[in-house]
């Protein structure tokens, strides 16, 4: 049971890590990057979701 | 393994990312459009006249408030990938995951990411003065970041000494203070400053809960259907 527990949590870790990764990456780009063109057709929710905008 | 937390995160951040742009259209998008007018130069405060506090609004714009609806999604399915890597993570260390359990993430959530960074740089209505973007960005992830280690450290410790470190985190970033700008030239009233951060703050809070909620709930079925896969 123990090794099944450990096996789990390793196989668990990856993924984990991999999802933390792409959210932050998917929030930079809705939220932070200054790119005009991303800025300006984010720029509504930038300002709404409490992002520092331009 | 990948894909649970991935149909998970998707569906959860969508469904509350899309409730999330519509209440940010109907409660944060006139303040904003409000506040533009000034920022534009089209209506003048402290200028001597006195001026409506309800001018005509330009109304719903396809593409703009379209646009608006599709990063909102995008954003919390952001936000949705980071809470289902701790839940699940929280989860292997004996923690009970699931849609009800998932309202207190969601609080937590917002403490994390909205309410934590919003307490020094509050939620910013367009034309007001502010500090270089980079550093208040850099502020901005360093808050959280702490944040966000304060709050597990709150719900997970077991100790005063832990409960102590989180409450020194908490608060650090607001004793180092925020960068801010040299002088004052924001044209927006108050009045509409104060609206917009209340509402930023109350569409925020909602939307989070509800994805806690969902991102417990997906969680827990996703694992369910895995389970029953593997016994299959």
């Amino acid at each position: 049971m123990t090794t099944q527990t450990m096996t789990r949590s390793n196989l668990r870790m990856m993924p984990a890590l991999f999802a933390l990764a792409l959210g932050f990456a998917v929030i930079s780009l809705t939220g932070h990057v200054q790119a005009a063109a991303l800025h300006d057709a984010a720029h509504d929710v930038r300002h709404a979701t409490g992002f520092p905008c331009h | 393994m990948y894909s649970r937390f991935i149909i998970a995160a998707l569906f959860a951040g969508a469904s509350a990312g899309l409730i999330a742009g519509l209440l940010q259209l109907i409660f944060v998008q006139p303040v904003l459009l409000h506040a533009e007018l000034y920022e534009s130069g089209e209506l003048v405060h402290f200028g001597g006249g006195a001026i409506s506090a309800h001018p005509d609004l330009p109304g719903f714009d396809a593409m703009r408030d379209g646009l608006s609806l599709v990063f909102t999604m995008l954003t919390y399915t952001g936000y949705a990938l980071i809470m289902i890597a701790l839940m699940g993570v929280a989860e292997d260390r004996g923690a009970r995951i699931d849609g009800r359990s998932g309202i207190l993430w969601g609080v937590a959530g917002f403490v994390a990411f909205h309410l934590a960074p919003g307490f020094t740089l509050a939620p910013e209505v367009p034309g007001v003065a502010a500090a270089d973007v980079s550093a208040r960005q850099i502020w901005w992830f360093a808050t959280v970041g702490t944040a966000g280690v304060a709050l597990w450290l709150i719900a997970f410790g077991r100790t005063w000494i832990v409960w102590a470190i989180a409450a020194a985190l908490l608060m650090a970033p607001h004793l180092i203070g925020a960068p801010e700008p040299d002088v004052f030239t924001g044209p927006v009233p108050t009045e509409i400053g104060a609206l917009f951060a209340a509402r930023a703050f109350g569409v925020g809070l909602a939307a989070w809960v509800l994805l806690g909620c969902f991102a417990g709930y997906f969680w827990q079925r996703e694992g369910a259907h895995a389970d029953a896969q593997a016994n299959a």
